[in-house]
């Protein structure tokens, strides 16, 4: 059986000394392990950005696409093969900014998928630009007197998009990061787990230090109950969106796949793509 | 007794004139009549004039008519806005409800038939439409009894009683016409059709059966006209195959899922028109990158923008061909019939799978959504190349060692495994990459990986990348088209009276240089036909092969197929 060292690769990531994605990529490689996959198992799908490149830095399938896109590309490869333990990944300004139609469509569409977006609140990779996820004043370089919209509320919206599964974590905790993508992993349906990673270089207000003083973590509500879709939605408005853990879960509605009609547990991938002339002849004589 | 007529049934969008033109011209196909339709609608669901107009003959035609023999109006509206493509002594059927009236200069005969009177009759004024069916089946002379086996069924899951009210008002229908003309009309009566078995179908669902035949089994899409009829074909006949349609939100949601499918080592696909192609080029480009096979069907109609959403034109040539950033390998392919949309289909998810690139589909609105008889197709020509795919057992890796994807061989394409597979694993990206795909930006890595790309496609020539018809060594005029005007090109040729060469070109890229330049430099004069302002298939032959002097362009792009006639002249002001 695989352990989380055979889901790491030599390949150094380029992320800045201190970066949150490092903790982002050593939970996946974890969870991934601790539920009993083997490497070939695993396919992360990723956009553009500084942590897109999490597809190159796990030793599984990687498919590191185009900005803003990979949940479609995620969700494709499923449905192509549902064997598959697919986790597509990225960051704020690829999920929440340029990707936020998929977002909100692949949680309402509901297939057996992860993702996980890294939150730094800012645009790393360009250098320091404002984000969907910036604070109202947030400076930036695209806002140098101070951004004048306001910040997105990603649970909210998962919320009100009708997600089954949402969590957040904050990459220093190691430990609950990775039993919430283990969940996620286990959970039948679209999982959506919102990671505050830090962005050391360009984000000198929202630090490791902001987010220690500022989140709550559910573990600290004995009587919080997960399935319970009004009290998720309280929680997540009464901590402004500060809160780590897992915020709600729905385990009663199927996946996408299980409600497609005729199709089957085998993965498509492995069915015999030819027709019988039988079967031609039919779908000809519909024309006649 | 005559062997070819043209006829035009026009109403109320959302009428339902579709269902008599349906179960009219299905009989007529039975029959063994070559049929070739052309659509008329608006952008919007109820209301607006449509029409729908149906040549019928004897032979096989692909080009509308010039002209009308008859015209079934619902409204006066019909009547004014097509009583002028009637020929002299053309008839007119009207719904005797409006009081139809016929404009002074139309040399026409009106035949008020009590459509409406009739139905309400005999139960509903729905059925109103049957009663038209009647009136135009007797004055062709035709077989009721036809007509009949098709309205069953048509109206059979409804259940007899309706069936009989149903054939009960054709019959009526039938019965006065024929009292009013006194018997069959010699000038109107068709010859009897052949009564060959084809098929009655539009370009998209022959789009749409050879997606099926080619083992696709995912397609993303969005809705857009003219393509929607690929995806809600196939969203009914692929779950018996375990396959499935995602409405997706947008067109870039659509492609990009196909290309994961395909990643994943499905055959998949999406279609669209212009604004969802212009959408796609991003994601285009993803997939010739990262060498992941995907067919995308583009169903032109007028642009630029919103355009002329429900209209004819060939404008999207130089988009496909040169669209998306960066230079990537990508196939164009433009099937010209209904039989090459089928055949074209299969074989593009052949070249996207063998070749690892994006391939595009190009056809038109008319081709798309003109409803035509269409020789049925065969099961034997059905083949599946999957190319250099390896699937079942790898040799292990060494360590730190990924698959190489993206290995340099002799022909550019590479091995490919898929996802899932032991000692398979590789990265994938739409960065420069080395050969096991990780990112690599070093300038002799580059440079490998872009000849490597680029040269794939160095050999690849179609099945009759273009289609020749030239029994003329020195022909007075070459005539070159593309897509759905080849029917009308040919109609037009017939009439000249001088040497006249055709060729369709169906490899739109890369461009087939070789086999066109004797044809050009043969011939005194190259006329290329297009449906588009700019001569964009004009200009991929002077790119390629020169000959400015003796290259002239057609040009049309009001949203209106060619007519043969049109055609006529404008080939012999030339020669």
């Amino acid at each position: 059986m695989a352990t989380f060292k055979d889901f790491r690769n030599n390949v150094k990531p380029n992320w800045c000394p201190g970066c949150g994605d490092f903790s982002v990529q050593a939970s996946i490689q974890r969870a991934a392990a601790n539920v009993g996959l083997e490497p070939e198992n695993l396919a992360v799908v990723s956009g553009i950005g500084c942590s897109g490149r999490i597809s190159g830095y796990i030793n599984c399938y990687g498919f590191h696409g185009i900005h803003g896109r990979a949940l479609p590309i995620a969700q494709g490869l499923k449905l192509a093969n549902r064997d598959l333990t697919v986790i597509a990944s990225g960051g704020d300004g690829d999920g929440f900014a340029i990707g936020m139609g998929h977002t909100i469509h692949a949680i309402r569409r509901n297939i057996n998928i992860t993702y996980i977006v890294m939150d730094n609140q800012i645009y790393g990779l360009t250098k320091g630009q404002t984000s969907p996820r910036s604070a109202f004043g947030f400076k930036t370089k695209s806002t140098p007197e101070g951004s004048i919209e306001s910040a997105l509320s990603p649970l909210e919206i998962a919320m009100a998009a009708g997600a089954t599964f949402v969590a957040q974590s904050f990459s220093s905790n190691l430990k609950q990061l990775t039993e919430l993508i283990e969940l996620a992993i286990k959970h039948e349906g679209f999982s959506f787990i919102n990671v505050f990673s830090p962005c050391v270089t360009f984000n000198k207000i929202n630090t490791y230090d902001w987010f220690k003083e500022n989140i709550v973590d559910l573990a600290e509500f004995p009587d919080y109950d997960p399935s319970n879709r009004i009290m998720a939605m309280s929680k997540i408005m009464e901590t402004n969106g500060l809160l780590t853990g897992l915020i709600y879960q729905d385990k009663s509605r199927k996946a996408y796949e299980d409600l497609i009609p005729g199709f089957r547990q085998e993965a498509l991938v492995n069915q015999n793509i030819e027709i019988t002339r039988e079967e031609f002849e039919k779908l000809v004589a519909e024309f006649r | 007794m005559i062997t070819q007529l043209s006829w035009k049934i026009g109403g109320q969008q959302g009428e339902g004139l579709e269902s008599t033109d349906r179960i009219f011209s299905t009989a007529l196909s039975r029959l063994g009549y070559h049929l070739y339709g052309y659509r008329h609608f608006s952008s919007r669901i109820k209301g607006g004039h449509t029409n729908n107009k149906i040549r019928i003959s004897t032979r096989p035609i692909r080009a509308i008519s010039d002209d009308l023999d008859i015209l079934v109006a619902f409204d006066q509206e019909t009547i004014d806005l097509n009583a002028h493509e009637l020929r002299d002594g053309g008839i007119i059927i009207a719904d005797d409800k409006f009081n139809p009236t016929v404009p002074e200069h139309i040399k026409a005969r009106l035949i008020p038939v009590p459509f409406t009177g009739i139905a309400e009759e005999l139960g509903t004024s729905l059925m109103k439409n049957m009663v038209a069916t009647g009136a135009s089946a007797a004055l062709l002379g035709l077989s009721i009894d036809v007509i009949k086996a098709v309205v069953e069924e048509e109206f059979g899951r409804k259940g007899p009683a309706v069936v009989e009210k149903n054939v009960e008002a054709v019959s009526r229908g039938a019965k006065y016409m024929l009292e009013q003309t006194g018997g069959p009309l010699e000038e109107f009566m068709l010859a009897p059709g052949d009564g060959a078995e084809r098929l009655f179908i539009i370009g998209n669902e022959a789009c749409g059966l050879g997606a099926l035949a080619a083992g696709c089994r995912i397609m993303s899409a969005y809705p857009i006209t003219p393509a929607s009829e690929i995806m809600e074909y196939l969203i009914k006949r692929l779950p018996k195959f375990g396959g499935t349609v995602v409405q997706t939100e947008d067109e870039i949601a659509a492609v990009t899922m196909a290309i994961g499918a395909g990643y994943g080592g499905v055959r998949a696909m999406t279609a669209s028109a212009g604004p969802g192609l212009s959408l796609m080029m991003e994601a285009i480009g993803l997939s010739g990158m990262t060498e992941t096979p995907v067919v995308i069907v583009d169903t032109q109609r007028g642009g630029p923008s919103t355009g002329l959403p429900t209209k004819q034109e060939q404008s999207d040539l130089n988009a496909l061909v040169y669209g998306t950033h960066g230079e990537i390998p990508k196939v164009v392919i433009a099937p010209s019939t209904i039989e090459e949309c089928f055949y074209d289909m299969i074989e593009a998810f052949n070249i996207a799978e063998t070749y690892q690139c994006p391939v595009i589909v190009m056809t038109d609105l008319q081709l798309a959504l003109g409803k035509q008889t269409a020789e049925k197709f065969d099961y034997e020509r059905i083949k599946i190349e999957r190319g250099k795919l390896v699937r079942g057992e790898l040799p292990a890796l060494e360590e730190n060692k990924l698959f190489k994807r993206y290995e340099f061989t002799e022909d550019g394409i590479s091995p490919r495994v898929l996802p899932g597979q032991k000692h398979g694993l590789h990265h994938v990206t739409g960065v420069e990459h080395d050969q096991e795909g990780r990112p690599s930006e070093g300038p002799a890595n580059r440079k490998k990986m872009m000849e490597k790309r680029l040269k794939k496609l160095q050999y690849l020539r179609i099945t009759d990348a273009i289609k020749v018809d030239a029994p003329h060594e020195q022909p007075d005029l070459l005539i070159i088209g593309m897509g759905s005007t080849g029917g009308t090109i040919d109609e037009a040729r017939g009439r000249l009276d001088a040497k006249t060469n055709h060729i369709t070109i169906r490899q739109i890229h890369p461009f087939p240089t070789e086999e066109l330049r004797p044809y050009i430099e043969q011939a005194k004069q190259v006329v290329v036909v297009e449906n588009n302002a700019t001569g964009q298939l004009a200009n991929q032959i002077k790119l390629h092969l020169g000959h400015h002097d003796k290259i002239r362009n057609v040009l049309k792009y009001d949203g209106n197929p060619f007519l043969p006639a049109e055609l006529y002249h404008a080939f012999k002001e030339l020669i």
